[in-house]
């Protein structure tokens, strides 16, 4: 390429001619809102047309750090992120371990395990709704076959949040197998020779050579889940919508709340920067964990 | 050796049933519910046989405008993922042929940011210019979604392609735009399936953004789905249809494009 050089100036600019599109929808439709929502941050409006937006400093702030429902939301966020990421990680390894060997209708089933995942998510939840019905769902009547006490699942303050727990693994353990299983493919098969020859077992296999060698992987599936469980949306709004008492409403519900519910638009905009900072900052955390790691190899 | 090998084989085929299992349960759960009367999905009883009825379906048609939010959906999807690819595709091919690595983080810092951050600004920016409830603002706020998705997707893609063949291209007089559009783009086919596959899902699957942004006449599936919660008596029968019906064009394309899929999902994973 470089041994051709260009005439006409389309060409010669084609770096900026190609690229200059995506970046001024990139600035106009996502620099300019969020530059827009830290500055309502410091306002008190409620997107009426009368009383225009008051300057207000750190109030929102404040207030907002000063309130039991926002730090319940904080705990709701990190219960429900942390429950999630653990089960998915554990049961999607253990998944992409059993799916990865070779049997028949191998495609088949993986494709069946692809299908939480691409599935309309409010749908989705809205099933979930009738399964945790207490009286007609899916959830009490399989309790009952077995002989336990039907529950309250969603309709209880305690339950609330494993029952949304247990949604999102539902949904999203496959996420964690498929990326696990694309690592698992590229694995050199020299240590399980040398391993064989040392009669090593199954299991000294798996503990020694495979997990640590999956350990990258791994890492970059955690990293990528807890990006999106910090801002699961719709499963929790389709079923409890934070209910009961709050107990379930993440920041992201209670971001939505405040700005669509309640019209606190300045309030709602403080949650939402410090919702972006908390989830640039989880990211910025799992990519230093991820640098660590690899200095460690 | 052998005796305990079938064992263990019967043990993980079993553990596989099981699992399979557990993971379709929703969708066959959803499925059987949408053939049920209301009074047979209140009895306990009638678990999974019972008399199928396609009730729910006509009424989810007929009480409710269903044709016309599918219709909407998928304006807004394809809409998304048009545009998406048309800003998208060069950006990506600028960015691995030029190593653009900055623009490159900021595509991905897209992909991490909440959404929800910028709803407020889109809903008083849209309202002031009269878009709110129109196809234009629906389709740009999924292009969010989409534009980094493919963009990201893409930059692999291209950077995958050998040089060779567009040096070719130069050498016998081609522009570089030529380049771009007569050699590289007609052998990205399996790049720009997978992106846009899963762009269009994203944008089909969408509930938070076309809950502020749409009204009447730009309701879509997702919002027309939940709406169903709004009456005193829920119709879990008709609801369940409707979920039926929004869930099974996902459903169809992961089947016939399962390996699209999967590599566009491991593609954004696999990078980092």
């Amino acid at each position: 390429m470089r041994s051709v050089v260009s005439t006409n100036w389309f060409d010669r600019n084609l770096k900026w001619v190609f690229t200059l599109p995506a970046i001024i929808f990139i600035l106009v439709m996502l620099v300019y809102p969020i530059l827009y929502t830290t500055r309502i941050s410091f306002y008190e409006w409620s997107m009426s047309a009368l009383t225009p937006p008051k300057w207000v400093g750190l109030d929102n702030y404040i207030s907002l750090l000063s309130e039991n429902r926002f730090w319940t939301s904080v705990k709701s966020t990190f219960t429900f992120t942390f429950g999630s990421l653990v089960i998915e990680t554990v049961l999607g390894v253990a998944i992409a371990l059993l799916l990865f060997r070779n049997f028949r209708g191998k495609n088949l089933v993986k494709t069946l395990f692809l299908l939480p995942m691409v599935a309309t998510p409010i749908a989705m939840g809205l099933v979930w709704l009738l399964i945790y019905e207490p009286t007609i769902g899916a959830a009490n009547t399989m309790l009952k076959m077995i002989g336990l006490d039907p529950q309250l699942w969603i309709a209880s303050p305690t339950q609330v949040i494993p029952s949304l727990i247990l949604i999102d693994v539902w949904q999203w353990t496959p996420m964690i197998s498929l990326i696990v299983m694309a690592g698992l493919s590229t694995l050199p098969s020299e240590p399980y020779e040398a391993a064989d020859v040392d009669g090593a077992s199954g299991w000294q296999k798996l503990v020694h050579i495979t997990l640590p060698l999956l350990r990258q992987t791994i890492i970059v599936a955690m990293m990528l889940r807890l990006i999106d469980v910090l801002k699961t949306f719709d499963i929790i709004y389709a079923t409890t919508q934070g209910g009961p008492n709050n107990v379930s409403e993440t920041l992201n519900i209670y971001g939505y709340k405040l700005g669509f519910q309640y019209f606190k638009l300045g309030m709602a905009s403080s949650l939402l920067v410090l919702f972006f900072l908390l989830v640039m900052g989880a990211t910025l955390l799992m990519v230093w964990i991820r640098n660590r790691l690899e200095a460690s190899l | 050796m052998k005796k305990k090998k079938r064992i263990s084989a019967t043990v993980l085929g079993l553990l596989t049933f099981i699992v399979i299992l557990a993971f379709s349960f929703p969708f066959i759960w959803m499925l059987l519910a949408s053939f049920k009367t209301q009074s047979q999905i209140m009895s306990a009883d009638k678990l999974f046989i019972f008399k199928p009825t396609s009730i729910n379906y006509t009424s989810v048609f007929q009480e409710y405008d269903f044709l016309k939010y599918i219709f909407n959906s998928f304006v807004i999807a394809a809409g998304s993922t048009l545009g998406s690819l048309l800003l998208g595709l060069p950006a990506a091919y600028a960015i691995a042929r030029f190593n653009l690595h900055r623009l490159g983080l900021l595509i991905l810092v897209a992909r991490i940011i909440p959404g929800i951050s910028f709803l407020i600004p889109w809903f008083i920016i849209f309202s002031k210019l009269n878009l709110v409830d129109t196809f234009p603002s629906l389709i740009l706020s999924h292009m969010l979604v989409g534009l980094p998705f493919i963009i990201w997707v893409m930059i692999s893609f291209f950077g995958g392609l050998p040089l060779e063949i567009e040096e070719a291209g130069r050498i016998d007089g081609c522009s570089r735009f030529a380049v771009f559009t007569r050699i590289v783009l007609p052998i990205s086919g399996p790049g720009i399936i997978t992106s846009s596959l899963l762009s269009f899902i994203f944008s089909w699957n969408n509930f938070m953004f076309s809950i502020i942004l749409a009204g009447d006449k730009t309701k879509t599936l997702p919002i027309a789905v939940f709406n169903f919660l709004s009456y005193s008596e829920i119709n879990w029968g008709a609801l369940m249809a409707a979920a039926c019906i929004i869930t099974l064009p996902v459903l169809i394309v992961a089947l016939l494009a399962q390996r699209y899929i999967v590599s566009g999902l491991a593609a954004g994973a696999v990078k980092g």
